[in-house]
């Protein structure tokens, strides 16, 4: 059973075809890397699949289940998370109550207004838990507002493994991050185990190419080249969609 | 927590002996009126405040709770009757409410819940056969439950009292619960909540409807204390007043409601036999409060005690506990 | 026969004098996506100030019409003082800036109870207005008339300044999107004050125009204020054809809707509203959703 499966899906806005017939066929435990210029349809590609837009045409499978009319909030139920290319984290509270957000959303006790969330042993202990892979546990308590910018990029990670994702999307994790923060945030996504299927945007090339097994390249909405690393970028056509020529 | 609690405990005893140390049955008044304002402002705050939704409309609720029990005690049914009734009809509108404002967010909710409001009190004003329109609805004396006449202003103060306490603390514990804290997370971002697998609509629903159930109560309290009903308090003057006073006090806190209400009805009752034109002075502290002190008198308060008292300046950038709520 | 002419012709009329009102809040409302909660005090104060000079109550007597263009200069630069020195502060901060304008709304309301009391003040059609216009048995007053003619030259004109003007160009992009023409260059805080200060002089040269037919009284701002806000939902922000037609479309529904079905009036003008803002909630010509 494929871990995901996109079968030639549209998206255009008014007159602007953003997606045009993708297609993609992700294995559990693959490691994707997307990629492709600006404008390419990359983000777009993520909030078709996390249903934040919904397609004008096409299919998505997650784990064989057909999601495609699926509500979005819905997903994270069925076992897909994903991280933001824009930080949108919860700025008035601690890193560890950020992460506990991220497991209440899967448990039946969100709807519940009478026990004290504080209290909540089994909640706690897993937001420590996901903030321990990402190597944050040890300032669970500090506020986001007192955080670095590398420090969100990590708690935005450990609350997509909080929620014990199947597929794991990561929209440009390694953007705006100095070297350090870059090898601290590359450290944690190696060290995620193999259950997760991990589909990762990323223009940061020497980091994200150490993380992919295949690539698919994306130019304007349409899958240009894909393959393993050494097929991707031997191709002449990803010269010429990067240097045009 | 724990440094509340001496402050806590001083407040409560007050309020609990207050018939006895306030200097007259006027002020005591007063009083039952701070309070059962305070449980309506309390109520609003759950939407304006932790969920981020500036309700422009709320009076319409209020205005729907009161003239219930108004005209299920002029058609001649009992206390009981006329309250559990209000309680009833206000939950519909309240859904009602919920469903027509959800439709969007920000600004747009406050335009939309700002119509509503107009609607209800055209409503009022208009539907004579069951509001008696610009006349009003007059009642005739307040329950005696358990014996205990209610006319009596101190045993309605202490109605309104016990009102207010179980209003404060079910909103504490809702705060402090889970759907407390997705409440305040689709505040702050909804589109994130939703990806991580919260069903936003249904959680501002739940706290339109828990908002909705504090507006009857104060309402209640409102028409009893009253005995009378009329379209203004349906007007968006009335609906702004309370908003003023979740703000003016600290929207998104516990108490500030309550310190807001508290600063409107004195500022109505009492200043308002020195200074004639208090719907300025009003308009005044909103504006002052918006600009200078936009997270209200309570965490406002709260900073400048520290600043003042403290060695190192703490510097959070002040921004209104209405936070701007996310699409 | 005649009752449903004159009706329509009233119909018409309002439609006017609530375009004079709603195109103001419109722009604002367009450019910097707050609804101006004072605009109905603008409107109030307009008109006070309409009765005022022409009913000789400060022992000035002016011409209704010079007295008109000076409400609405001075209203003008109350608006413009309103934008720079509370707005601005806290831009960016869409709902406290229309808390801010409740509040100033308020403000405003009462200082005009102090200075004009309690007591509802007509005033008198314009003697170059005055008299009527025989249409076989019926008789319209001439000022109704006069009203549809000069809502449609600011119409007009609004429409040339937008459409024909750079100031015109610089609004519809600010309209379109702030953040992008910021970005080219275009001085948009400018903009905003320049904007507020129009609409609020509109709003209160809608009020001295409309004074002679609604009269003024405290509590004018609260009538009027919601209108415009319907008037606006339904046609569209920052499209003035939207402002234009759905100032005729509220004008016909509230006039309408007075005679036939007084009971329901209020319900019947705003449910219209209600359904543009659930199924379609950018209006019938309007740029974007609030």
């Amino acid at each position: 059973m494929t871990a995901l499966v996109v079968s030639e899906l549209r998206k255009s806005f008014g007159g602007l075809h953003v997606t045009r017939g993708v297609n993609l066929n992700i294995e559990p435990g693959e490691r994707r890397l997307i990629i492709g210029p600006n404008g390419a349809g990359k983000t777009t590609l993520f909030n078709l699949i996390t249903g934040e837009i919904s397609p004008d045409a096409g299919s998505i499978q997650l784990l064989g289940k057909d999601i495609t009319s699926v509500p979005s909030r819905r997903r994270p139920h069925l076992g897909l998370a994903r991280t933001y290319q824009i930080i949108t984290l919860f700025p008035n509270d601690t890193i560890l109550h950020n992460v506990s957000l991220a497991l209440l959303g899967l448990s039946p006790l969100r709807w519940n207004p009478f026990i004290d969330m504080k209290r909540q042993g089994h909640i706690v202990e897993d937001a420590r838990a996901a903030l321990k892979q990402v190597g944050l546990d040890k300032i669970a308590e500090r506020p986001l507002a007192q955080t670095s910018y590398g420090e969100r990029r990590r708690v935005e990670i450990a609350m997509a493994l909080a929620q014990k994702p199947k597929v794991l999307l990561l929209d440009e994790p390694f953007a705006g991050l100095s070297i350090d923060e870059r090898r601290d945030v590359h450290q944690c996504l190696m060290a995620i185990p193999r259950d997760v299927t991990m589909i990762m945007i990323e223009h940061n090339m020497d980091v994200a190419l150490e993380f992919a097994e295949r690539i698919t390249l994306l130019h304007f909405g349409e899958v240009i080249v894909e393959g393993t690393r050494s097929d991707v970028v031997n191709d002449p056509r990803t010269r010429e969609v990067y240097l045009g020529h | 927590m724990n440094n509340r609690i001496i402050p806590l405990a001083i407040g409560f005893i007050l309020l609990a002996a207050l018939p006895y140390w306030i200097p007259g049955v006027y002020y005591l008044n007063v009083a039952s009126q701070i309070l059962f304002y305070a449980v309506f402002a309390i109520g609003v705050n759950i939407l304006a405040g932790y969920a981020g939704l500036v309700s422009l409309g709320h009076a319409a609720l209020f205005g729907v709770a009161a003239y219930t029990t108004g005209y299920m005690l002029q058609i001649g049914f009992g206390h009981p009757a006329a309250i559990l009734t209000a309680f009833g009809v206000t939950a519909l509108a309240a859904a009602v409410y919920a469903v027509v404002s959800l439709r969007t967010s920000g600004i747009g909710y406050i335009m939309i819940t700002l119509a509503i409001g107009q609607i209800a009190w055209g409503l009022a004003y208009r539907w004579i056969s069951v509001t008696n329109g610009d006349n009003g609805v007059s009642l005739h004396g307040r329950p005696a439950p358990f014996g205990i006449a209610l006319s009596s202003p101190t045993a309605f103060y202490y109605t309104t009292l016990i009102v207010f306490l179980i209003s404060i603390a079910a909103v504490a514990i809702f705060v402090r619960s889970p759907m407390g804290a997705a409440l305040k997370g689709t505040r702050d971002q909804a589109r994130r909540m939703n990806a991580l697998g919260y069903h936003v609509w249904a959680i501002r629903f739940w706290a339109t409807m828990f908002s909705g159930l504090l507006t009857t109560a104060a309402a209640i309290l409102f028409v009893y204390y009253n005995q009378f009903m009329s379209p203004q308090t349906v007007a968006l003057t009335a609906s702004a007043e309370v908003l003023l006073m979740v703000i003016a006090g600290g929207a998104s806190t516990l108490f500030g409601p309550a310190v807001g209400a508290a600063l409107v009805v004195i500022v109505k009752n009492v200043v308002s036999a020195y200074i004639t034109r208090w719907n300025f002075l009003l308009g005044a502290i909103f504006v002052a409060i918006v600009i200078f002190m936009p997270e209200g008198l309570v965490p406002g308060s709260v900073r400048l005690w520290r600043l003042m008292f403290s060695s190192r300046s703490e510097d959070k950038s002040a921004q209104t506990g209405v936070t701007e709520p996310s699409p | 026969m005649s009752f449903w002419l004159v009706l329509t012709v009233n119909s018409i009329t309002f439609g006017g004098l609530l375009f004079l009102l709603a195109s103001g809040f419109s722009l604002i409302f367009g450019l910097m996506r707050i609804p101006n909660l004072t605009h109905g005090s603008l409107f109030m104060l307009g008109a006070y100030f309409g009765a005022t000079f022409t009913n000789d109550l400060l022992g000035l007597k002016l011409n209704f019409w010079i007295a008109a263009l000076l409400a609405s200069a001075l209203a003008a630069l109350f608006g413009a003082l309103l934008e720079r020195l509370l707005l601005r502060r806290l831009s960016g901060q869409a709902s406290a800036q229309v808390l801010v304008t409740l509040g100033v709304s308020f403000m405003v309301a009462d200082l005009c109870l102090m200075a004009w009391g309690g007591d509802p003040i007509s005033v008198n059609s314009p003697a170059s207005l005055a008299g009527f216009v025989r249409v076989g048995p019926l008789a319209f007053p001439l000022y109704r008339l006069g009203i549809i003619v000069i809502a449609s030259i600011v119409a007009v004109a609004l429409w040339l300044l937008l459409d024909r003007t750079r100031l015109g160009a610089m609004i519809r992009a600010g309209v379109d999107d702030a953040d992008m023409a910021r970005v080219v260059g275009i001085r948009v805080s400018q903009l905003f004050t320049i904007v507020f200060a129009l609409g609020a002089a509109l709003a209160a040269f809608a009020g001295i125009i409309g004074a002679p037919i609604l009269s003024v009284y405290p509590g004018l701002d609260q009538d009027m204020l919601p209108l415009a806000l319907v008037v606006v939902i339904i046609g569209g922000s920052g499209s003035l054809l939207g402002s234009f037609l759905g100032s005729l479309i509220i004008g016909f529904i509230y006039n309408f809707g007075q005679a036939l079905l007084p009971e329901l009036a209020y319900f019947v003008l705003f449910l219209p509203m209600l359904l543009v803002l659930l199924l379609k909630p950018q209006g019938l010509f309007g740029r974007f959703v609030p």
